[in-house]
């Protein structure tokens, strides 16, 4: 089976080709072949990661793609038990994502199209965790990218959701082009002879290889991976992108796309552990940064998807904080990428389930929503309790085995993680009392979701509350034995640690509970501090700052000045090449006219003249001629005497 | 007998006579009263080497010019009847209708 696991990522394309050429005329318009071949996906991911459960090994199979020189490119798959978890987790979630969609998107004006972008991308996804080379990866990475732009930008009738697509799509793509010179860099290490992955992990391990380049490398592939994964200083673009439906957010900027970055960088782990050691502390860095940033931004927001979407930056940045913490880190930032992947992407279904049913983003239309939609109340509840860390549900396990990790290895950080901890559970508090209690705020009647949108809310919220067993020390710690980074990964349970981490969680909801439990006028944080309300409702100044300095004076001043060059310079030297050849062909023409033809003229005019002279011999007079025939007689008579 | 440079002398005089009518004379007649004057003093010259080389040739060749003289005149005169018929006029000058 895990020969075929390839198949996995084949499957969504496959149905996604399908759905562009058939969905219209499908009864149900197209999304039977999403959901049918996701559902199969799923199935095979659970008998690939099977295979690890039952202590089976890494698989890596391919073809060969062609050559260029000494280079060789192929297509092919490597399966180890990290990938098994992703391709459990993509599957899983895009199958939920899938089959609540028929609900959320019923009646669009786009729907198949939906479908077949939804799972292209689920197929792109797949190809970047199951692919054996960088060449490989980084054609899903850009489909993902392209994908995600198409989904943001679904409802492209508002100016808005479409200039939120292309800030995603350029933000990640600046993020990519350090990514491309990443793979270049470790292409060359290895001789330029390959991209496979295990291939350049040999290559950067032997002693001959240069640490200088490693070291590069390891920046610029961690370029990509803060594009993707929206970390500072390219975060700018994850919580516009909300502009999206909400099946997408749950999907592309919640579980999937945005793990890609994590997924790149615990892939590539081999050249971050030889990097020099002060690329793992900007990665801490940066985590720490966007952590707490984006935690607070999340306190200040109306719109409900904006506080989820700063909360998935904050997440991530837990994760990126792990990878930091060295190769124990890369168990522990992955287990809590797989769980995170399911509370919040039940977060924003719920959400979703929420905005259907109010017809409104806003919290501040929204209240007291917990008795008509009670399914979507007990669910997102749920999920809120797991991303805040409450026992004994999936987010507590995997928090807790980043705070052991970051109070053995990186203590500050420890500081950051535990705090943010405390900030998560404040924010999420907020939200749901906002949502969910008090009195309705809005205008209509809002009532519980359809089955099929309550169906995968239910489902992942079962697996909210099971997967974190999979990775707790008193059950074995068996994720540790999948995904670990050379060596399995012994999962330790601290007690005091566990506590802390719980009373972190009981303060932030006691906070948020005792701050929102009634609704006030004014927001109480705005009363607190307007000054800070201000920077945090401006998102810090960041996005305009990247307005005024590099937006504008590369759409303005730069894109006028190669359209001056171009008209002026280039378009100069085309039209006077053209010049110049017409003055050359108007000497060419002058010449023929004057000489060529004039000597052809003359030609004929001496002939013409000569006729002109010789016709007076022709006097018509028959004596005349008699006596030229004399003449010549005589003439000849001459001759021939002097030759004889 | 006379002597043979004479005699060539004198077809000689003859044929001049002859070339001098044919070229100057502006009456057609009288042109064609030329000719035969040529042909007859050529006639002269083929008898005169036919005696001196006592070869009967010469004189074969004198009686076949007269009939072919002859038959010219003929053709030559009706040319003339025509062409005082047309023109009413048979000075030679004036038959320059092939002038340029």
């Amino acid at each position: 089976m895990i020969r075929y696991a390839w198949v996995i990522a084949l499957l969504p394309v496959v149905a996604a080709a399908l759905t562009l050429a058939f969905g219209k005329r499908t009864p149900g318009g197209g999304s039977a072949f999403g959901i049918v071949a996701l559902a199969a996906a799923f199935v095979m991911a659970l008998s690939v990661l099977w295979h690890f459960v039952s202590g089976g090994g890494p698989y890596e199979s391919s073809i060969d793609w062609f050559s260029i020189g000494t280079l060789h490119l192929e297509a092919g798959q490597f399966v180890d038990g990290l990938t098994a978890v992703m391709l459990v987790v993509v599957t899983a979630v895009s199958l939920a994502v899938h089959v609540y969609s028929l609900g959320y998107m019923h009646g669009d004006v786009r729907f198949t199209w939906f479908y077949v972008v939804l799972s292209l991308f689920t197929g792109a996804m797949l190809t970047v965790v199951i692919a054996n080379n960088l060449l490989l990866l980084l054609v899903g990475w850009e489909i993902m990218g392209v994908c995600s732009y198409l989904l943001i930008g679904h409802w492209y009738e508002e100016h808005e959701n479409s200039s939120a697509a292309i800030k995603a799509f350029i933000t990640t793509r600046i993020g990519d082009v350090p990514f491309m010179f990443g793979i270049f860099a470790l292409i060359f290490a290895t001789g330029f002879t390959t991209t496979n992955i295990p291939e350049i992990g040999e290559a950067i391990t032997r002693p001959d290889a240069s640490s200088a380049l490693v070291t590069a490398a390891a920046l610029l592939l961690l370029g990509g991976a803060i594009g993707k994964s929206a970390q500072f200083p390219l975060h700018v673009w994850l919580p516009d992108a909300m502009a999206g439906p909400t099946p997408v957010s749950a999907l592309i900027h919640a579980a999937t796309m945005v793990a890609a970055g994590v997924y790149l960088v615990g892939r590539m782990f081999e050249v971050f552990v030889l990097a020099d050691p002060f690329v793992l502390t900007i990665v801490s860095v940066i985590a720490a940064i966007t952590a707490l940033g984006a935690a607070l931004l999340a306190f200040v927001q109306d719109d409900i998807k904006r506080v989820l979407a700063y909360s998935t930056l904050s997440q991530l940045a837990y994760m990126v904080a792990g990878l930091s913490l060295g190769p124990e880190g890369v168990t522990i930032a992955f287990f809590h990428l797989f769980t995170h992947a399911f509370f919040k992407a039940l977060l924003f279904l719920g959400a979703g389930s929420v905005i259907h049913a109010v017809h409104s983003n806003d919290m501040s239309d929204m209240g007291g929503l917990k008795d008509p939609m009670p399914i979507t109340f007990w669910t997102f509840l749920i999920g809120s309790a797991a991303l805040s860390g409450v026992f004994p549900l999936a987010g507590f396990w995997s928090k807790d085995e980043l705070l052991n990790g970051a109070w053995q290895y990186q203590t500050w950080l420890f500081v950051v993680l535990l705090l943010v901890a405390v900030m998560t559970a404040f924010y999420m508090t907020r939200c749901v009392l906002l949502t969910f209690f008090g009195t309705y705020r809005g205008a209509g009647h809002p009532h519980e979701s359809p089955a099929v949108m309550t169906g995968p809310l239910v489902a992942l919220a079962g697996a909210s509350v099971l997967v974190g067993f999979l990775g707790a020390p008193q059950l074995g710690g068996v994720f540790g034995d999948w995904v670990y980074f050379e060596a399995p990964h012994e999962a330790d349970f601290v007690l005091w640690m566990a506590l802390l981490g719980t009373l972190a969680a009981a303060t932030g909801i006691f906070l948020g509970w005792s701050l929102y439990r009634e609704r006030r006028e004014r927001d109480p944080l705005q009363a607190f501090s307007p000054g800070a309300w201000t920077v945090l409702q401006n998102r810090y100044y960041i996005d305009a700052t990247y307005m005024r300095f590099i937006v504008l004076p590369v759409r303005d001043r730069l894109s006028a000045a190669v359209n001056w060059t171009n008209q002026r310079i280039l378009d100069g030297a085309v039209n006077g090449a053209a010049w110049f050849t017409r003055a050359v062909s108007a000497f060419v023409n002058w010449f023929d006219r004057t000489f060529v033809d004039g000597f052809v003229n003359a030609v004929g005019g001496i002939t013409g003249a000569t006729g002109g002279l010789l016709r007076y011999l022709q006097t018509g007079n028959v004596q005349w001629y008699a006596v030229l025939l004399f003449v010549g007689v005589v003439v000849l008579a001459i001759v021939f005497v002097q030759m004889a | 007998m006379i002597r043979l440079p004479f005699v060539l002398l004198f077809s000689s005089l003859l044929f001049s006579a002859g070339v001098y009518g044919v070229l100057a004379r502006r009456n057609a007649v009288m042109v064609l009263m030329a000719i035969e004057l040529m042909l007859n003093a050529v006639n002269v010259n083929l008898v005169a080497f036919s005696s001196s080389l006592r070869d009967v040739g010469g004189q074969i060749f004198a009686l076949f010019v007269i009939a072919v003289a002859a038959a010219e005149v003929g053709i030559g005169l009706a040319i003339v009847i025509l062409l005082f018929r047309n023109r009413a006029s048979i000075n030679v000058d004036e038959v320059n209708l092939l002038r340029w």
